[in-house]
């Protein structure tokens, strides 16, 4: 994918008109904004294509291969019809698979599966690590091909025509996903050598040509399958997929009911018993140069008696013995019984090569198409693929599934895997990055618009070792905290990474919305797990300025209860002190209650301007029967109270105001008379 | 966004196999649309369901089992909200919900505790402003009384008798103020609290005694979401967490063997000379040394991934729910 060499796809966004108006566009994190402006179209021509507007030409020009963008069209806001400044905003997402309910299925079980090959180990070495790529591979097919059944069940049983469109295209785009990966898995994880090839093949067609299954059902059903008149039909499909098995019981039955054709049918069944097939099982120690010796043999004995004129009476068996012979021709004629080229080349292979070498399936795979296709019908895309695939292109397939298909999905997960296999090794891509690595974040970044399949993209961004990280960090931050539950576990996340920018930063957004709806615990619990000071102090001006303003605390629960926490912040140290000064003096333990307030103000934890509300709260302290503050504990009452009336002309105007003058003087007052008391008791000499 | 309510059929019991193993899938049977992400639920009675939502609504659902379908049979909206209940966003999500039929009790983000009744349209009483932080869940201790949690690590206990809204009692844990996110009572004795934190600690409290937890147990790797004693074996716990894991805790002994109290000293001994000869061996939950009397701690997942979020259990079955939006059943646990 080093340079763009097809046009990008076209996406019309449907009621905004390009060709009148100039459009302009914003990218979000995982969308587009396009809404019309004032501007009309400069003048020349008419353009109706929306990639040639010159603001969207810009983004079409990245080298990326062009994912289809669907646009969804929401009305965010202004009119309905066309006045000249309308005012809508298109929102154009890609990806808008993600959202099909079905699918989702899909996407949890593959990131399990994901997750699996992830954490596999990787010094098993040659064949066991080869069998244990293999059941990956498997186990990421069957869970497509349970998401075709889910798919299909949905398509049956809904009701709305739309739906059931969306959900048909859907099976087919995930059984020819199915198709793809399966021949993948055969040609390039099993990497299949000559002889088991052409049974993995045969397998791989029986499995996914089935237009004939319910014709073959018909037959079997009937009550004298002989006499169906599709029953030759059957015959040679079974034939053409090499079930000699079952070909030969239905012949049986031919036979049983025709008794004039024994002899032909004897010789045509001895000949499919005893046609050579490569097989399997390694206990076999039959070889690829014994098979095609006997393959020779076998091969000639057919010539002989179809030159001896043994078929010529019935048709049918001749062209069976044709086929069974490699005669394109006859092969060729079974067109629409076979449905695709890719049948017709390992029915070819089957009856001409069937040791085919993987390096030579090339040829006959080009061939058979131009044969199947004879000029008629242009290969499609799914063709274009599976023909990449026979010549062992590996990027092409990748780039040519990339391009067709809507969804990452396939392509990274299909790239990671034969990333394991090791055979992608070489390939770079100019920024940078390896393929794998690029469509992984490709695919994680679609996941990440969900509002819930995000959490499968932070496992695969945490397997992409050069940009992983970034992209991750950049995309956990818009994920909407629409709940507490949600945030604890982004947060969890961040912290499990360290990225501990992230963890402020959502703590922050969390502590400031509970702040807005007075819930100053939550806000302090946010902000304890951010170890966040600032807002600590934040939390504690709150907490201080309702005091002053009510003359009691809110949320006694939580101050009450700070315990070592108290020590993220001074101020919230003092907040806790203080409440603790409330309390000893509630439960009347004065001098302690002294003491404390004393400390807030000299060891400098209480702010200035709580300084006053300190001094006043000391007033009933002096005022008491008996003395509590000492001689000491008065001289620095008296130096804390001329540190806060000395100092500004802002403190003088103040000091004019009538309530602030009448508490000074009362401290002063309350200060000297204690002073005096306690110099009394102090320089008494008790008893003897 | 499309949440929806589901009911389950996880197979009859008729259709054991051979093994006594089940083989049929658990298969849908009815759903409906909810809004919101449900935070929690609980059965009411035979037919109906309570559900909390994010939105700060607490709906009753009634499945009807005759032609198996949902429908929602009462709704409180905004039973939830922040500063104002007129306000259009100023829903709260409601955390937990708690049922005794025919009261129900549910606790939400906005630190308010709710008292309904099943057959009441209107609230029957409400606790404003009963936690300054958020109230993770809410448990039954007795009758009358609740217990709650919240994000600043305190256990409190309600008597809802009482028309004061002041918590009857607070315990909090020692060291770090860890919010505490789910809680459980021992179903037989009913001074035993189990209480899960955001480190993934699992404490016991004892509540009739002193303010902190008897036993603090490092368990998960990260925040606890749910515990549950088994309702009928309680010395089995189950705890779940996000960091994957779903864990149970076996303290059960052999019964051939001595009573655990009789190898440890002090409080367990002075209670047990108080106690009557029914009374049978102190729970194993309060010992003082949970590795000495064979506490067995199993791991139920094998290939862990995503959290945890939720778990429940009865008789020999456990059910499990994933964020790889995946349910487990688990019908065999004590095999």
């Amino acid at each position: 994918m080093d340079e763009l060499d097809t046009e990008p796809p076209l996406v019309v966004v449907p009621g905004a008109d390009s060709s009148s108006r100039q459009l302009c566009f914003a990218w979000g994190p995982a969308e587009v904004l396009v809404c019309e402006t004032l501007f009309s179209r400069a003048g020349g021509s008419r353009s109706r294509y929306l990639s040639r507007s010159p603001c969207l030409s810009r983004f079409w020009g990245e080298g990326r291969a062009g994912a289809a963008v669907r646009a969804l069209t929401d009305s965010v806001a202004g009119t309905e019809d066309g006045a000249p400044s309308s005012s809508r905003v298109f929102v154009v997402r890609r990806d808008q698979d993600i959202y099909i309910q079905t699918l989702r299925k899909l996407f949890n079980e593959s990131h399990g599966i994901f997750m699996g090959l992830q954490r596999s180990e990787e010094e098993l070495a040659g064949k066991s690590r080869k069998a244990q790529l293999v059941q990956v591979s498997k186990n990421y097919r069957s869970v497509i091909r349970a998401c075709m059944e889910d798919m299909h069940q949905a398509a049956v049983s809904t009701r709305d025509p739309a739906l059931q469109g969306l959900y048909s295209t859907q099976v087919s785009i995930l059984s020819a996903m199915e198709l793809i990966w399966n021949l993948c898995e055969i040609l390039f994880v099993e990497a299949a050598t000559a002889g088991p090839l052409l049974l993995r093949l045969l397998d791989w067609v029986r499995l996914h040509v089935c237009d004939v299954d319910s014709m073959v059902r018909e037959v079997l059903n009937s009550e004298s399958p002989s006499k169906h008149k599709l029953f030759w039909n059957v015959v040679d499909v079974f034939v053409l997929q090499g079930r000699m098995d079952e070909a030969r019981h239905l012949l049986s039955k031919e036979a049983s009911a025709n008794p004039t054709s024994m002899n032909m049918y004897k010789i045509l069944d001895d000949l499919m018993k005893k046609m050579p097939v490569p097989s399997v099982c390694k206990n076999n120690t039959q070889t690829l140069t014994e098979l095609e010796l006997k393959w020779q043999h076998w091969h000639e004995e057919c010539q002989r008696y179809l030159q001896d004129g043994t078929f010529a009476s019935n048709p049918h068996m001749e062209s069976i013995c044709k086929i069974l012979l490699g005669d394109e021709d006859a092969i060729l004629e079974k067109k629409e019984l076979m449905t695709t080229w890719y049948h017709f080349l390992v029915t070819r292979l089957l009856y001409s090569h069937p040791t085919v070498k993987p390096m030579e399936l090339r040829f006959y795979a080009q061939s058979s198409m131009d044969l199947f296709l004879g000029g008629e019908s242009s290969p499609e895309p799914l063709d274009m693929i599976l023909m990449a695939a026979f010549e062992f292109e590996i990027h092409q397939v990748i780039k040519e599934c990339s391009i067709v298909l809507s969804n990452w999905w396939f392509v990274a997960h299909l790239t990671d895997l034969l990333d394991h296999c090791k055979l992608l090794q070489s390939h770079n891509l100019y920024f940078g990055s390896n393929m794998r690595e690029f469509l992984l974040l490709e695919y994680a970044s679609g996941l990440f618009s969900h509002h819930s399949l995000w959490q499968l993209g932070v496992d695969y961004f945490d397997h992409c070792p050069e940009y992983g990280r970034v992209y991750l960090e950049l995309h956990i931050e818009r994920i909407p905290l629409s709940t507490e539950q949600k945030a604890l576990k982004v947060l969890r996340i961040c912290e499990q990474r360290q990225m501990h920018e992230q963890v402020r930063s959502i703590c922050k957004i969390m502590a400031m919305k509970a702040l807005r709806n007075n819930r100053l615990g939550s806000a302090l619990s946010w902000s304890i797990r951010a170890k966040d000071a600032a807002f600590a102090t934040l939390i504690s001006d709150r907490f201080l300025k309702d005091y002053c303003e009510r003359g009691c605390f809110s949320d006694l629960d939580l101050i009450d209860n700070l315990g070592p926490s108290m020590l993220l912040s001074d101020r919230l140290t003092f907040l806790g002190k203080y409440r603790e000064f409330h309390r000893l003096y509630g439960e009347k333990r004065f001098p302690e209650a002294a003491r404390l307030l004393l400390t807030l103000m000299t060891a400098h934890i209480a702010p200035c301007s709580f300084w006053m509300t300190l001094l006043t709260d000391a007033l009933p302290l002096l005022e008491q029967k008996e003395v509590i503050f000492s001689a000491e504990q008065t001289y620095e009452l008296m130096r804390c109270l001329e540190d806060l009336t000395a100092g500004n002309p802002d403190k003088q105007k103040i000091q004019d105001d009538d309530i602030e003058t009448t508490k000074v003087e009362m401290l002063r007052l309350a200060l000297a008379r204690n002073l005096a008391r306690v110099i009394v008791k102090e320089g008494t000499v008790e008893g003897s | 966004q499309d949440n929806r309510i589901s009911i389950w059929s996880a197979g009859d019991l008729g259709n054991a196999g051979l093994n006594g193993e089940y083989h049929g899938e658990p298969h849908l049977l009815c759903d409906i649309q909810h809004n919101g992400d449900v935070m929690d639920m609980q059965f009411l009675d035979q037919e109906r369901i309570v559900v909390a939502s994010s939105t700060g609504t607490v709906t009753i659902f009634r499945h009807h089992q005759n032609n198996q379908t949902l429908s929602a049979n009462h709704r409180w909206e905004k039973a939830h909200y922040h500063v104002d209940q007129d306000t259009s966003c100023g829903g709260a999500a409601c955390t937990g919900v708690v049922c005794n039929n025919p009261e129900i009790v549910t606790v939400g983000e906005d630190g308010r505790i709710n008292l309904f009744r099943a057959d009441q349209k209107d609230t029957v009483r409400t606790i404003d402003n009963a936690d300054s932080s958020t109230l993770h869940a809410v448990t039954f201790l007795r009758t009358t009384e609740i217990l709650t949690v919240n994000s600043i690590g305190q256990l409190k206990i309600w008597d809802l008798r009482q028309q004061r809204n002041e918590p009857s009692q607070i315990f909090s844990l020692a060291g770090d103020r860890v919010p505490l996110h789910c809680v459980d009572r021992h179903p037989n004795q009913q001074h035993i609290v189990a209480t899960g934190g955001q480190d993934g600690m699992l404490s016991i409290w004892d509540i009739r005694q002193g303010t902190m937890p008897v036993s603090l147990l490092n368990a998960h790797e990260a925040e606890m979401w749910e515990v549950h004693f088994h309702p009928s074996d309680p010395d089995h716990l189950f705890t779940c967490s996000e960091d994957g894991s779903l864990w149970h805790w076996d303290t059960s002994t052999n019964v051939s063997e001595k009573p655990s109290f009789l190898h440890q000293g002090g409080r367990s001994t002075a209670y047990l000379s108080h106690s009557t000869i029914n009374q049978s061996v102190v729970s194993a939950w309060l010992s003082n040394d949970p590795t000495k009397d064979r506490m067995e701690i199993t791991n139920l997942i094998p290939n862990q991934t995503l959290s945890v979020n939720s778990l429940d259990v009865l008789g020999p079955c456990l059910v499990y729910g994933t964020d790889a939006e995946a349910i487990y059943v688990n019908r065999q646990l004590f095999a």
